[in-house]
């Protein structure tokens, strides 16, 4: 690992655990494991959800732009239904009504896949778009040196528009984050769930409310650091300078 | 070598390389070439000229197949292009015969097009790997010849951002060339250059001419480069040939007042 | 038991009606709020003491990246600390108004931004005042570009308020619930509510998509 790297995450985790001891002197201290707790299972549902949300938005985006006709409508059914209903209302309908048909999921899967698939929606258009932005003119060149279109794709517009998705998924992603608020509302014990429970029983409002909504917060900009990052990383050769 | 005395078009016993037989193409209403007739001779030198809307950007987009035609066929080295060959009838190309037919023809774009998250040498060995199946190595080696060839052999491992706009211009003929085309297309390939860097262009293509047995057809305004260093020179306007000759005869001596009009008009913008 | 029992959806469906007026009330009061306090926002991003410029800054992106849902505990429960106590519909429109204001300052900072500096600087010439030149030269070039973007807002701002029942506004999610918990059948209510809120989706985006064919002539895109 590059030393500035190292050197950034020792710095990094020394902070955040010095953090955690000025805090637990204040009065907030017994919170803390509590929501460190409920943390934990936020951060289990983003990713969970953020995981399965990519691999629909590729296959649902891709789907829709080369797949034969009957999967292109059912791509498109698909990203339509999950963009245009409310996430609650997937949540819930999935919490409530799949029990129905016999399939009875523990919540956590529940909440995974309700993220995952709305998100995914959103993520499919988001695919879509990035593709689209790749010059027409690449894929002149690229049938100029006989290149198949799956060849095309795979080596020449796809590694140019990943680069153009890393933006909006960043977005994408941060609305995930937030909606894992939600599953507290079938019965997930995430930092959501946490910050009610520990108000009925304590009453102390604004530090739990005000410390909650800090941790998301720094959870946000993590995710907006990490995207950044890779949006640098991955345009090493993309640079869109000026040409002399 | 720049001027031939026998110049009629496929007068020779060899079949054209390239034939035009009727050609139309249409946009909605508009007519962007109508019934082109053109033959290309093996190893000639073909300077396209005209005013924008010609159709002349056409004519060579519809050779690389990057836009079908309506009407008429094409024919490559006594193959069709367009259509294929099926029970003694000529019938609409399949995508597998284009395929087959395209690999003889490569293309330089007026705005490169070069892969710009690959190296230049990447850039020249994709194609090759991909499609030809040569080895990486084999691939490696034909790509560092081609760019050097090309006056870029310490340029391999730049990105075509680090490359001024000759450089990318010059890494596209290279890879152009290295899908051993028979027949290279140049789509204005000096337009969207700065004045000073059309020269290191326009001199590999010159040394393309002189060493390669290869049939170019160029679409260009630079005059003084066409006059000297095509074979022929085909003047286009509104989707036909208007006139055609050997280029020293047609630069000296344009028959018809529209290309005299033409000619004037570019000249003067020098 | 049956997968789908339409006497029951018949049953609901009117109660459920009534509910999409409270439904369709917070989303309008939210939004509109919303428009205001996003073009306060937008405002104070651009003009101003740096104090007020970064303390502004600072809470849309607190706004943006913290979850609805927590906002709406956070004004449920704390504005009564504060001697401040709303009943349950005005506070969900408040926390609705507030955290879309917040997205609608983006878009207003990007259909400002887009207005050529020549404009500012042809008004300063003219000697009109930093008023008149916002709302006579400016806003007029500012809005309409930015109109479509407003309206995705809009729709995702209705899809958002189903969150309000968990104060227990009785908009149409909290009716599905309360429904289904007293029979039983949850499927007919949420799917019907699915289903309204799709309707309601698509209908906006196709206008939008109109709004958006209507503006472009002067934005002359590349063919």
């Amino acid at each position: 690992m590059p030393p500035k790297l190292t050197l950034a995450l020792v710095a990094g985790t020394l902070a955040f655990a010095a953090g955690l001891y000025v805090a637990s002197l204040t009065p907030l201290g017994d919170l803390i494991p509590e929501l460190l707790r409920g943390a934990q299972v936020t951060a289990v549902v983003a990713l969970g959800g953020s995981l399965f949300a990519l691999a629909m938005a590729l296959l649902a985006g891709l789907t829709r732009l080369y797949g034969p006709a009957p999967l292109r409508w059912l791509a498109f059914a698909y990203i339509e239904t999950f963009r245009g209903t409310s996430a609650l209302v997937q949540l819930f309908w999935l919490f409530f009504v799949l029990p129905h048909f016999g399939i009875t999921l523990a919540p956590m899967a529940v909440g995974i896949m309700a993220l995952g698939l709305n998100v995914g929606a959103y993520g499919a258009e988001v695919v879509r778009g990035a593709i689209g932005s790749v010059a027409q003119g690449q894929w002149e060149a690229a049938t100029a040196l006989n290149l198949s279109r799956a060849q095309t794709l795979r080596r020449i517009v796809l590694p140019q528009a990943f680069v153009a998705m890393i933006p909006p998924w960043g977005n994408l992603l941060i609305e995930l984050l937030k909606a894992t608020s939600l599953v507290s509302l079938i019965t997930l014990s995430d930092l959501a769930f946490k910050a009610q429970q520990l108000n009925q029983n304590t009453l102390r409002t604004v530090e739990i409310f005000g410390s909650v909504l800090l941790v998301y917060l720094a959870m946000s900009l993590l995710i907006t650091a990490g995207m950044r990052s890779l949006e640098r990383r991955a345009s090493r050769g993309l640079r869109r300078g000026k040409v002399a | 070598m720049n001027n031939r005395n026998d110049t009629t078009p496929g007068a020779e016993d060899a079949p054209p390389m390239v034939r035009f037989a009727g050609v139309t193409k249409r946009y909605g209403d508009l007519v962007v070439l109508d019934s082109l007739d053109l033959d290309v001779a093996a190893h000639e030198k073909v300077a396209i000229i005209g005013p924008s809307g010609s159709g002349k950007t056409t004519v060579l987009r519809m050779l690389m197949t990057l836009e079908t035609i309506d009407d008429g066929t094409i024919w490559v080295d006594g193959e069709p292009l367009t259509h294929m060959e099926r029970g003694g009838a000529l019938v609409r190309a399949d995508p597998q015969h284009l395929r087959r037919m395209r690999g003889h023809i490569g293309m330089v774009f007026q705005h490169f097009n070069l892969f710009p998250h690959m190296t230049a040498l990447k850039n020249c060995m994709e194609a090759p790997i991909t499609v030809l199946g040569l080895s990486r190595d084999e691939a490696r080696e034909r790509a560092g010849e081609l760019l050097s060839m090309v006056g870029l052999g310490d340029k391999l491992d730049h990105y075509p951002s680090q490359l001024s706009g000759g450089q990318q211009q010059r890494v596209a003929i290279a890879r152009a060339l290295a899908m051993r085309p028979k027949v290279m297309l140049f789509d204005e390939v000096t337009s969207a250059l700065d004045p000073e860097l059309c020269g290191e262009v326009l001199s590999v293509i010159r040394t393309l001419g002189r060493e390669h047995r290869l049939t170019m057809l160029m679409v260009t305004h630079q005059m003084g480069f066409a006059r000297e260093f095509a074979d022929r020179v085909c003047f286009f306007d509104q989707g036909r040939i208007l006139e055609q000759g050997p280029a020293e005869a047609f630069f000296a001596q344009p028959r018809e007042a529209r290309t005299q009009q033409f000619l004037r008009a570019v000249m003067e913008a020098v | 038991m049956k997968i789908w029992d339409w006497d029951y959806a018949w049953e609901v469906l009117p109660i459920l009606a009534e509910a999409s007026v409270v439904t369709l009330q917070a989303t309008l009061a939210g939004f509109l709020l919303a428009l205001v306090v996003g073009l306060l926002f937008a405002v104070g991003r651009m003009t101003g003491p740096a104090w007020l410029r970064w303390s502004v800054t600072g809470v849309v992106e607190f706004l943006r990246s913290t979850p609805l849902l927590i906002q709406i505990f956070f004004l449920y429960y704390v504005m009564p600390e504060f001697g401040i106590t709303l009943d349950a519909m005005p506070t969900g429109v408040l926390a609705l108004g507030l955290h879309y204001g917040a997205y609608c300052a983006e878009v207003y900072r990007a259909g400002l931004d887009n207005v050529p500096r020549g404009q500012w600087e042809a008004a300063i010439a003219l000697n009109l005042s930093p008023w008149v030149t916002f709302r006579r030269v400016i806003l007029p070039q500012a809005i309409p570009p930015i109109v479509p973007a407003l309206g995705n807002y809009l729709v995702a701002l209705f899809k958002e308020t189903p969150l309000l029942s968990v104060i227990a506004v009785l908009e149409l999610m909290q009716t599905a619930k309360i429904l289904g918990s007293e029979s039983f059948q949850y499927t007919e209510p949420i799917t019907l509510v699915g289903l309204f809120f799709l309707a309601f989706s698509l209908v906006s985006a196709a206008l939008i998509r109109q709004v958006e064919k209507a503006l472009q002539p002067r934005a002359g895109r590349r063919t």
